[in-house]
């Protein structure tokens, strides 16, 4: 496996991050940073900020207080516009709930990415679509695909624009262990290109693929582990 | 190359959308094609079943008539000058002069009209004339009735044979015929007198000069008429002789006076009978009026539709634009999680605002033309139970309908569009 912070460079840097909802943290001053080419790790009961934690890295979402640097950008400066543009460019997004559009096919879904992205296209959709094995299921629309496919279906769109970080929250929650396997190919495929993966998951054997892994409690990084 | 691409995925995202959320769609295009069904069945009716009425009375020839004013059997041609200066121009379709003078051909008595025959040929075109009009002078249009009798074919050449003169003719006095309506236009409520008695057996103003009812003499006036066609109304004409007023003055050697002048002017019932009083109010001489065809009942279910129309409109569209509205509404709450997926996509509110408000707009294309094929059906169906005919397809009326569709539609999405801006695109991670 490669060996944390591949070049050495910084992509994610939160310092004393804190997120409320009126009297509840959900996050409450987490410091973390993610070298460039890390796959992360992310665990922690329900309720612990998991998920806040990834809207506020994929900007979809502010902190309450703190700074969030990606890719050089302080985050939390930023209008809503702004953010955007940085969702559009930098991030991928997989899903626990596959959240494909439902009146699209499989290809149509890839080409929306690219579409907001810069320039749909069809061909490079379809070798995306190829690359997760589902090459015969293009045209098929989401109702019409396994859980399984439609992970896969999201991960061709969140790789389609070559996002220097791919956030996924539980991405192997709903699927079976076969599913669960192509679907780790793929991440370790995307890795080993260098891409930046932050997983968050309750599977402890999908948390063992990342070089590290944090656990969160109540908004708080209470530990964490090097693999690998 | 790239803009192209990015507008073909824009039209199939849409198109998609509208094509694979049927139930929704065809609940939207319905708000909008009801409204668009009554706007168009109304308008159709509304200005179809008044033109077609207007058309029709062009057809069925006049719809004013002038005769002499009470007591007097004809009139001096250069009153009708005065009674031109009382319409609008652009209102008058045509207007033609009659002067009645009965003229032996083939030794049979004939009832001859002398008139403007281009104005009789553009208030009735409904004529059927075999042969040609007359082009020229010294020719006429023969009845049917008169033909047949006698065997005559266009080209053939006629004498025609009128009395002369009595001394000094007094247009005043009317030398030439009782005072009659232009053979198929009797005006309701114009003199009855139905056939026109010919000049030369009725009562002579000049009791002194003795009237040769006999054959040829030698005060008899004659001319010769090349048939240029037969004509067939179906009605008087048939059994009539038309020549040019010109022709007939040069026969006669009377110049001057007419006995009717029939007008088709572009107007409804109730307009032509004012013009018809102002002018007889005006000119003492003559004595207008209007020649009616609507039935009274008609005419005031026309009135009424064409005054509700206005406040249909607004009614209709103000309904249109409340339900186009409302389901826009639930349409973008039915699809807050796919909004904020393009959100976290990197959409920007613009391009989701743009991309609904585009659906809306097919929604209401839809609807109106939707609509119009409808309205048309509506239409076609009241046309026939209240009026007993039919109606045209109007395409202005249904470019505009499918207009005002599109453009009610756009405008009632624009509120529920807006609220798209602030659905959160954190709303996807949380998964609901
Ligand atoms: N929009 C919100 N308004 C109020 N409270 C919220 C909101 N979003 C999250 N929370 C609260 O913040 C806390 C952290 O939620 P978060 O979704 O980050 O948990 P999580 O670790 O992802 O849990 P799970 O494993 O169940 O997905 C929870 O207590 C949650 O109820
Ligand atoms: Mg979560």
């Amino acid at each position: 496996m490669n060996q944390t912070g591949l070049t050495g460079e910084t992509l994610l840097e939160l310092r004393q991050v804190s997120k409320s909802y009126g009297d509840l943290h959900a996050l409450s001053q987490v410091d973390l940073t993610v070298p460039t080419g890390q796959w992360l790790s992310i665990v922690g009961p329900s309720g612990s900020g998991k998920t806040t934690l990834m809207n506020i890295v994929g900007a979809m979402d502010k902190a309450t207080s703190g700074t969030v640097l990606l890719d050089g950008v302080e985050l939390s400066q930023l209008r809503p516009k702004d953010l955007t543009t940085i969702r559009r460019d930098t991030v991928g997004l997989i899903f626990q709930k596959f959240h494909l559009i439902p009146h699209l096919n499989a290809v149509e879904n890839v080409m929306v990415a690219q579409y907001y992205h810069s320039m749909p296209d069809e061909a490079e959709a379809l070798a995306a679509l190829t690359r997760v094995g589902l090459a015969g299921r293009a045209s098929h629309r989401p109702a019409q695909l396994s859980g399984g496919e439609q992970q896969r279906v999201c991960i061709a769109r969140a790789l389609i624009n070559y996002p220097k970080l791919i956030l996924a929250d539980e991405p192997t929650g709903n699927l079976d262990a076969a599913n669960e396997l192509i679907v780790l190919d793929l991440f370790h495929s995307l890795h080993a290109e260098g891409t930046t993966l932050i997983v968050v998951t309750h599977d402890p054997e999908v948390a063992r693929q990342g070089q590290r892994e944090i656990a969160l409690d109540h908004g708080k990084v209470v530990s964490e582990v090097r693999h690998g | 190359m790239a803009q192209t691409a990015r507008r073909a995925m824009f039209f199939r995202m849409v198109t998609r959308s509208l094509t694979r959320r049927r139930s929704r769609v065809v609940i939207a295009v319905l708000a909008v094609a009801i409204g668009a069904t009554t706007l168009f069945a109304l308008a159709t009716i509304a200005t179809d079943i008044p033109r077609q009425m207007t058309r029709e009375m062009r057809v069925y020839g006049g719809n004013m008539l002038v005769l002499p004013a009470d007591g007097q059997t004809a009139f001096d041609i250069g009153l009708l000058d005065q009674v031109d200066q009382l319409i609008e121009p652009d209102s008058l379709i045509g207007s033609a002069p009659y002067r009645y003078q009965t003229v032996r051909l083939n030794e049979q008595p004939y009832l001859a009209a002398g008139t403007d025959l281009a104005a009789v040929r553009a208030i009735s075109p409904y004529w059927y004339v075999e042969g040609d009009w007359p082009a020229v002078g010294d020719e006429i249009l023969v009845g049917q009735d008169i033909a047949d009798w006698i065997g005559l074919v266009p080209g053939d050449l006629v004498e025609l044979v009128a009395a002369a003169p009595q001394d000094g003719p007094d247009p005043a006095s009317g030398s030439t015929a009782s005072g009659s309506a232009p053979a198929p236009n009797q005006a309701d409520d114009a003199d009855p007198a139905s056939h026109p008695t010919p000049a030369s057996q009725s009562g002579s103003a000049s009791p002194d000069d003795p009237a040769p009812t006999d054959d040829l003499l030698a005060s008899d006036l004659t001319a010769f008429f090349t048939v240029s066609g037969i004509a067939s109304t179906g009605g008087e004409e048939d059994s009539m002789i038309f020549l040019e007023l010109a022709d007939l003055e040069a026969l006669t050697q009377v110049e001057g006076v007419i006995e009717a002048a029939e007008y088709s002017i572009v107007l409804n019932g109730g307009q032509v009978s004012q013009l018809a009083e102002t002018i007889s109010a005006r000119i003492p001489q003559v004595s207008a009026a209007g020649v009616t065809r609507l039935t009274r009942s008609d005419s005031y279910v026309l009135d009424l539709l064409q005054g509700l129309l206005g406040l249909v409109t607004g009614i209709v569209l103000a309904l249109t634009m409340i339900g186009v509205s409302t389901t826009m509404m639930a349409v973008v709450a039915e699809r807050r999680n796919e909004i904020a997926l393009l959100k976290a996509l990197g959409a920007t509110n613009r391009s989701v605002e743009q991309q609904f408000l585009t659906e809306g707009l097919a929604l209401g294309l839809i609807g109106g033309l939707l609509g119009c094929g409808l309205g048309y059906g509506v239409a076609q169906v009241v046309s026939w139970t209240v009026f007993h005919r039919s109606v045209a397809f109007n395409w202005w009326l249904a470019l505009a309908t499918v207009a005002l569709a599109a453009g009610v539609s756009y405008a009632a999405s624009l509120l529920p569009v807006r609220r798209t801006a602030q659905i959160d695109p954190a709303l996807v991670l949380r998964g609901e």
